[in-house]
């Protein structure tokens, strides 16, 4: 092979950086994310939306939210509408990948229960006060930082 | 999102102000509430605006520098303090009456206006020329009630917006706010119910478009009146016998830079 | 056809290696700025836009000069500017790329910048000017490209270039005017408000981009077999002698408008330039020096014997470059902005930071001019042989 000596060591530099993340970590086990429940959340048995909603899509909660409350000055927010509210492929999607809560019967008329202020800051963080415990646990083990943060301020927490 | 808008915003409305108790409601009159109830959102058809009682002010200032409505503005705010003039924000802030009101230069004023201090913040303009510019819609008039709002979450900090303001009245985050001076804020921030901005993005006053829409006064206003000077008087131009225009009925008012024909909400009474 | 830019002389190759110097600590004084914020600028409330912009300004101003090369051509048949459009073309592309840059450089939030695509405002003069300045490098770099690919492989090129070139010379014209439009229709800045921004803008690019172009082309018939041209050189010079006229008049009705009407908030920001106001005048040496620059250059050109002169030729058109320079990428940012609207003054000068960061996007844009004049220049050299 022409070049052979620099082209074997290139490769084995080239495909041992590409795999350090592996040697890495190699013998370590990654710690299954624990997310813990205030005693306020505990105490609310249910958050904006059913616990598979909310797991599957606070994000999309959250960035439908804050352009609802902040350009279209909707900033209040009912419960018992998300689940039925959405548009049919979703719902569709969701009985599938059994997402739906419990009662979800289509043609019982929802009740309206508790309305919120759409705001993650006064809201969500209200109940989950304990981000480092709750949040951060999910967030860490998958490796995202919301920039939420760079403005939203997180709750004060004892450490 | 799902089904009937309308609908929904009728019964959140609602639901907002009987779960949140009908809080502080001092901008509609008795027998409002009701009627509010049919037209949310609580703001809708308004056209808000400001009537600065310069005098009122000045007396109060005389006496001991008060600053309260500035002071309650950006603690309400979180607006951190750079101690540096080229990279201040500030929402509201006083300048002598000769920079207020550049195009009427006056050498032969009378002395109880000539370079005292005077409010100032951003004007909610009818016609705003920032509005125009932004080039992603980040700042944006509200149709309901004419406040020219900002959205944090999508300026991309090009400061065109800044360029556009003839009033000078916005302000960029040269800065990480988290990061100014400690010793100048020491309780940073000032007000956990309200978010802080990141650095990059251009802030100005909001005419505290989260409180009035919950049927209470802008900070600044309630500072004032706290204080009993009245000097600030926020009202709906739109209804001919709101406190705003009985005020401008009454007394001679002017306003900042009105030959541009940007149409600004803030008047003064001199 | 890239290829032709890996083969070069050792000088060449020095070059490259110094332009990426530059262009290395610039990026890292980026990375500064990004962490740190905009604030390691010299830019302040007051003067919220400052040498970024100012550049941006400058270089459009450069891209749109391709049209004087152009336009000629094509519609009048000056059949001797054939061989150099390539040149203005590539010198286009080169900067708008370096626009594209200090656009960048000057975003608080970057991340966002696609907001502008996705949340697009027609009413902001911003949106248009993203959408004509990228579409102008667009079509620059696909004519060039294939009418020097043509001529390389002996064959004329295809029609639907004919199309293209066509488009873009009106649209040389306004990437400037757009460019004016963002300056000309702000209602709080004197120094701005004037309908003749746009004539202002285009007269001073002319003038500007076609002597740049002049000092490529001798650098170029320095450096390489490839000989643009005495004719081409002198025309071009006559083509700048008229673009600085106009400049320079223009200029001196704005004086005059200012001045003889006697109204404050015109004269404000020229007395600041030029003499300084309330005490400051940090700009005033800078704006005298590109007078007295501005002055010397139009002597040399209007002069038929200095013009002829190549030698003094490139003396006058460095010295236009510079003055023009000072005059657009700088005083008329600050300019605009002073005093501010409380009619006091808050000075602007740039940082080392911020110069940094500038001098590694000019370095940018000459590494990309001299990568694609490479091209040029051996596949015109392959041509004579």
């Amino acid at each position: 092979m022409y070049d052979g000596g620099k082209i074997i060591t290139g490769l084995i530099i080239g495909i041992g950086l590409f795999l350090s993340p592996f040697f890495y970590n190699a013998g370590k086990v990654a710690k299954a994310p624990d997310p813990e429940l205030t005693e306020k959340a505990k105490e609310a048995k249910e958050c904006v939306a059913s616990k598979p909603y909310m797991k599957a899509w606070h994000m999309q909660l959250l960035d439908e939210w804050r352009d609802e409350a902040v350009r279209d000055g909707e900033r209040y927010y009912s419960t018992d509408r998300k689940t039925w509210e959405m548009p049919l492929g979703k719902r569709l999607m969701y009985e599938l990948r059994g997402f739906i809560a419990d009662d979800g019967k289509k043609d019982k008329k929802p009740k309206i229960g508790k309305v919120y202020l759409k705001s993650l800051q006064v809201t969500c963080m209200d109940c989950h006060s304990n981000k480092s415990k709750f949040c951060d646990e999910c967030h860490n083990y998958v490796g995202v930082t919301p920039y939420c943060w760079d403005c939203h301020i997180e709750p004060e927490e004892k450490k | 999102m799902g089904v009937d808008r309308r609908d929904f915003l009728k019964i959140a409305g609602f639901g907002a102000l009987v779960g949140l108790g009908g809080k502080a409601i001092e901008i509609l009159a008795p027998g409002e509430l009701e009627a509010s109830t049919e037209n949310i959102p609580l703001t809708k058809g308004k056209r808000w605006s400001m009537v600065i009682d310069i005098r009122k002010c000045l007396e109060k200032q005389e006496k001991d520098g008060c600053k309260e409505c500035i002071i309650a503005c950006h603690r309400e705010h979180n607006v951190p303090d750079w101690g540096n003039p080229k990279h201040e924000v500030k929402w509201v802030w006083q300048d002598s009456y000769e920079h207020v009101f550049p195009g009427q230069p006056n050498e032969y004023i009378e002395d109880g206006i000539r370079h005292k201090p005077v409010i100032m913040m951003c004007n909610h303009c009818v016609n705003p020329p920032c509005v125009r510019v932004c080039p992603t819609q980040a700042t944006f008039k509200r149709e309901e009630d004419g406040i020219v709002s900002m959205d944090m979450h999508r300026c991309i900090g090009c400061r065109f917006c800044m360029a556009a303001c003839p009033y000078g009245s916005r302000s960029f985050n040269w800065g990480n706010p988290r990061k100014a001076p400690k010793d100048l804020n020491p309780d940073f921030p000032t007000n956990r119910t309200y978010p802080e901005r990141s650095m990059g993005v251009v802030e100005k006053c909001n005419f505290c478009v989260e409180l009035v829409t919950k049927g209470e006064l802008p900070a600044c206003v309630q500072a004032c009146d706290k204080i009993k000077v009245h000097a600030l008087n926020f009202g709906d131009l739109a209804d001919p016998e709101s406190n705003v225009r009985k005020l401008l009925r009454k007394r001679y008012s002017i306003r900042r830079k009105p030959e541009l024909g940007t149409e600004p909400n803030i008047f003064y009474i001199i | 056809m890239l290829e032709r830019a890996i083969k070069g002389t050792q000088g060449y190759w020095w070059w490259l290696i110094f332009l990426l110097g530059l262009m290395g600590i610039g990026f890292g004084c980026y990375l500064y700025q990004f962490f740190e914020g905009l604030k390691i600028t010299g830019m302040s409330r007051d003067v919220s836009w400052g040498l970024y912009i100012g550049q941006l300004t400058y270089f459009v101003g450069v891209a749109a000069s391709g049209v004087m090369v152009v336009l000629p051509c094509y519609l009048h048949d000056y059949k001797a500017f054939g061989r150099i459009t390539i040149l203005g073309e590539f010198l286009a592309v080169a900067s708008i790329v370096m626009c594209g840059l200090f656009v960048i450089v000057d975003l608080g939030n970057l991340p966002r910048m696609i907001n502008i695509m996705i949340y697009p405002n027609p009413s902001s003069i911003l949106f248009w000017d993203m959408i004509v300045l990228n579409v102008y490098m667009l079509l620059n770099l696909i004519i060039g490209w294939n009418v020097l690919e043509a001529e390389r492989k002996g064959t004329h090129y295809q029609k639907w270039i004919k199309i293209l070139i066509y488009i873009s010379i009106p649209w040389a014209f306004s990437i400037h005017t757009v460019t004016a439009f963002l300056y000309a229709g702000l209602p709080g800045r004197h120094y701005w408000l004037t309908a003749i921004m746009a004539a202002r803008f285009l007269s001073s690019a002319f003038c500007a981009g076609p002597a740049l172009l002049i000092l490529l082309c001798l650098i170029v018939r320095k450096v390489s077999k490839f000989d643009p041209g005495k004719e081409q050189i002198r025309t071009l010079a006559v083509i700048v002698t008229y673009a600085m006229i106009m400049n320079v008049f223009f200029f001196l009705l704005e004086v005059f408008t200012a001045f003889y009407s006697q109204i404050p908030g015109h004269m404000h920001p020229i007395v600041f330039l030029f003499k300084g106001l309330e005490g400051h005048g940090n700009l005033v040496p800078w704006m005298w020096m590109a007078t007295v620059l501005a002055i010397v250059s139009l002597i040399l050109l209007i002069v038929p014997a200095t013009r002829r002169n190549e030698g003094i030729l490139a003396v006058a058109c460095a010295i236009l470059i510079v003055a023009t320079w000072i005059d657009k990428g700088l005083g008329l940012i600050v300019g605009g902005f002073t005093p501010n609207p409380f009619e006091t003054v808050t000075e602007y000068w740039p940082t080392t930071p911020e110069m940094l960061i500038t001098i590694g996007i000019w370095a940018t844009g000459f590494f990309i001019l001299t990568i694609l004049y490479k091209i040029v220049v051996s596949v015109k050299e392959e041509v004579a042989a």
